[in-house]
């Protein structure tokens, strides 16, 4: 007994969608995800470029694992690249070069591969930039934050394995750091190394190894992450910069269908377009250049991918020896003597280590010295937080300094300097460059703040110098419109907040900690021109900022 | 037999035994060194030799002493050989501009005569690296891939596998060796230029180096079959183009996407 309410479509099309749709339901979950509202700003996009460039590893890699062998059995080459005809090689670097020189379109979804690689994970990278900078770390995105960080380091993962499949001389070299690492791990450290490389280095064995986690685990642990970062996206909504009419329980922008989703599916193809046009022109990663693996040859030049770099500049920058202080150390066991070589171990794992440790916890770190628990979904302009830009540069200074260092080589070519001062000054730089950056951004920052409360106050300068009937001269200042004056005066105040005594009246040792933190971040701050200061200038004056259109009321979709 | 059994207490028995050693070992020493030596000054007249010296006390003894003795500014150049000069003259770097980490090649300051009568003049004050023949640089009769495998394993750690060049400590630096001469190549071999050590022809048979200067020009000549090479430095530079030219490309359209008519 059909009812006489059921829809019955007319074309052929809308029998196929009404067939699809009465059984899977589409249109409820188009109508329910359809009407997400995503807001607009260029900065907001960094995220899609690494999910962009993730889909482009997928296809490319895909097709790269038809043709790869990955195998370290021994062959002889006898492909069409005539430097290397005849030598003896793994299968991989072999089959390596046959994607490269004998597969049709080959060489293209290599340089594919690899540029989209290096891409995503500066993608991911540029992302996290901005949610720190911008303050879209805070509750109730915490924990996204954290999945965040992990998608980084499981893109460095894939990078390296990825990197070193081809064992080529440049990838074995990188294989070699990691292998001399691995052993300087105390004790059990060579244990370790003829563990992972199934006997003695490079043995037989790791490609293989590395091939099934880049191929299979970290792309799956990566696909998994991605889903659940999406999902809490969607579940948080989206940040929004704060602007008239934005406020901390909405979100203004466009509606996924069909304006975003346009918009977004266009940028797959930009992003694809720019990615194809950069493999096509530019090459990468020109393994027949390197030659096939060989323990005892060493590149001058050599160095891991971009992402790997902090860590191949802090085994750069680190002293063996400091005046008479040797930084290897022989620990008597009873079993035996064992060598802490604390020069391999302590650069390769610490700075890494403490980076990661403060980019995990800042959230916590920072609302436990604010004492804000509110939950946050209005962004932070950079300047508005003062104290957090400067520990953010302070963390790129490092980083950058670390990153330098693994070109230390390249710098002292190319700018005729000598590599050990380019050394020496890069060592001095990672202690004082943070401290420099920390305190060099938050005055420009604290400046900025000030300018912005300058220009509310007394309007923009014009340039234009007017002459009184009494003689005297005056620059006009224009009234900044609504909307620029919401943005530059509605931002939070952060203010000291001294040690407070628990419920018995003890102020406990980790709350003044607290307190001393709060004072040395928040004692220097820029307070915003509150609104009683606006009607004063107001009254003064006789013309004060126009109302802003729709900052009064929440009529916008939420 | 018996006679020198006799005599074997003699005074001088020690000595003439030290004389026989000496000389077994130094004739057996000259044998083994006259191998990696190419022939004394063969082929130049005396003339080359005298406007040789000319040149050399006009242009070089300030540094090199008025015999090519050397003084505290410059090495002694007797037994370097003609190969040496030919390669620091002929590449620009002598006469050097000024003390410094090392010499730089720049515009080269003689004629290829003049070059020639230089060498002959060195070349005469004692033995040493000749000029490589022809036959030695021709590279239609190398193998480019066994050169690679000798240049990966004795250049590449200096010269960067794609000999794009690399640092070397306070302010030394290996060249990039695209556009040096096969004879320069073959001549810095054997004469050890610089920092660059001496690959003789026990350590580098002639054939390998041969072999070497056919790889070098193979990749040379070759091109960059994946697109621009981004001057062959390898991560850094491919990391640096992502950052800069990469990123910017992105943020322009990001920005575009994102723009509403005003």
């Amino acid at each position: 007994m059909s009812t006489t309410t059921e829809y019955t479509p007319k074309t052929t099309t809308g029998r196929i969608a009404n067939f699809v749709d009465s059984r899977v339901g589409g249109s409820a979950m188009v109508k329910e995800f359809g009407r997400k509202i995503f807001p607009d700003h260029w900065s907001f996009m960094f995220g899609e470029v690494a999910l962009y460039t993730f889909v482009l590893l997928l296809i490319s890699g895909t097709f790269l694992t038809f043709f790869f062998d990955p195998t370290m059995t021994h062959v002889v080459y006898d492909g069409s690249y005539n430097p290397l005809k005849g030598i003896g090689m793994s299968a991989a670097y072999s089959s390596t070069l046959d994607i490269s020189f004998d597969v049709r379109g080959g060489m293209f979804m290599r340089q594919v591969h690899h540029w989209s690689a290096i891409l995503f994970v500066a993608a991911v990278s540029v992302h996290m930039l901005r949610v720190f900078f911008t303050g879209a770390f805070r509750k109730p995105r915490e924990l996204n934050w954290v999945v965040g960080g992990v998608l980084l380091i499981l893109a460095m993962a894939a990078g390296f394995t990825g990197y070193s499949l081809p064992d080529d001389l440049l990838s074995g070299n990188g294989l070699r750091i990691i292998d001399g690492v691995v052993k300087a791990i105390p004790v059990v450290g060579s244990y370790i190394s003829l563990f992972l490389f199934g006997g003695e280095f490079p043995g037989t064995a790791v490609i293989g190894r590395l091939y099934a986690l880049h191929i299979m685990i970290v792309p799956a642990i990566i696909l998994l992450m991605v889903g659940i970062h999406l999902f809490m996206v969607v579940v948080h909504k989206h940040t929004q910069y704060p602007g008239p009419g934005r406020t901390n329980d909405n979100v203004v922008g466009f509606p996924v269908g069909p304006v975003y989703a346009a918009k977004a599916g266009g940028f797959f193809f930009i992003v694809f377009g720019i990615v194809a046009a950069i493999s096509g022109l530019l090459t990468i990663n020109p393994v027949w250049n390197y030659g096939p693996y060989d323990p005892s040859p060493v590149s001058a030049g050599t160095q891991p991918d971009w992402y790997i770099g902090f860590v191949d500049g802090a085994l750069r920058l680190m002293p063996g020896m400091f005046g008479n202080f040797s930084f290897e150390w022989l620990i008597p066991f009873p079993w035996g003597t064992n060598t802490l070589s604390l020069n391999v171990l302590f650069p390769a794992l610490v700075p890494a280590g403490i980076m990661f440790m403060i980019m995990f916890t800042w959230p916590w770190i920072e609302s436990w010295i604010t004492k804000d628990k509110r939950e946050h979904h209005l962004l932070d302009r950079p300047r508005n937080a003062p104290f957090r830009t400067g520990m953010g540069v302070a963390g790129v200074i490092s980083y950058c300094v670390m990153w330098a260092a693994a070109s230390s080589d390249l710098i002292a070519t190319h700018f005729l300097v000598s590599l050990n001062d380019v050394t020496y000054w890069l060592r001095v730089l990672f202690i004082l460059g943070p401290i420099l950056g920390f305190i060099v951004a938050r005055r420009i920052a604290l400046a900025l703040q000030r300018k912005d409360r300058e220009i509310v106050l007394h309007g923009r300068e014009t340039g234009i110098i007017e002459m009184a009937p009494e003689g005297a001269f005056a620059e006009r200042h224009e009234d900044l419109d609504a909307y620029k004056l919401h943005q530059l005066v509605n931002y939070e105040d952060r203010k000291v907040i001294p040690a407070q005594p628990n419920a018995a009246g003890h102020i406990s040792r980790s709350e003044k900690n607290r307190g001393a933190l709060s004072k040395f971040f928040f004692e220097d701050r820029v307070a915003p021109v509150t609104p009683s200061e606006l009607a004063a200038l107001k009254a003064e004056h006789g013309h004060g900022p126009a109302e802003v259109e729709g900052s009064s009321s929440d009529s916008i979709e939420k | 037999m018996k006679a020198l059994s006799q005599r074997r207490r003699h005074p001088l028995a020690a000595v003439a035994l030290l004389l026989m050693g000496l000389l077994i070992t130094g004739g057996l020493y000259m044998a083994a060194g006259s191998v990696n030596e190419a022939k004394a000054a063969t082929g130049y007249s005396a003339s080359d030799i005298e406007q040789g010296e000319k040149l050399f006390v006009a242009n070089c003894a300030t540094c090199h002493g008025l015999n090519a003795e050397g003084t505290a500014d410059g090495p002694s150049l007797i037994g370097v050989g003609a190969a040496a000069v030919d390669f620091q003259v002929g590449t620009g770097r002598m006469p050097m501009q000024m003390q410094g980490p090392q010499a730089q090649a720049k515009p080269v300051q003689f004629d290829d005569d003049q070059i020639s009568q230089l060498s002959a003049f060195v070349a005469s004050l004692g033995a040493g690296p000749a000029i490589p023949s022809d036959d030695v640089l021709d590279t239609s009769q190398g193998n480019s891939a066994a050169g690679g495998t000798v240049f990966r394993v004795n250049c590449a750690m200096c010269h960067n596998a794609a000999a794009a060049g690399g640092a070397l400590t306070r302010g030394k630096f290996a060249p990039a060796l695209a556009g040096v001469s096969e004879k320069h190549i073959y001549e810095a071999m054997i004469t050890g230029p610089q920092n660059m050590p001496v690959f003789n022809e026990s350590n580098i048979s002639p054939d390998e180096k041969r072999d070497v200067i056919t790889f070098l020009k193979e990749i040379e000549s070759q091109g960059s079959p994946g697109g621009a090479k981004l001057g062959s430095l390898g991560p850094v530079a491919e990391g640096l183009f992502i950052w800069t030219a990469g990123l910017g490309i992105i943020i322009g359209f990001t920005i575009w996407l994102t723009s509403r008519p005003s």
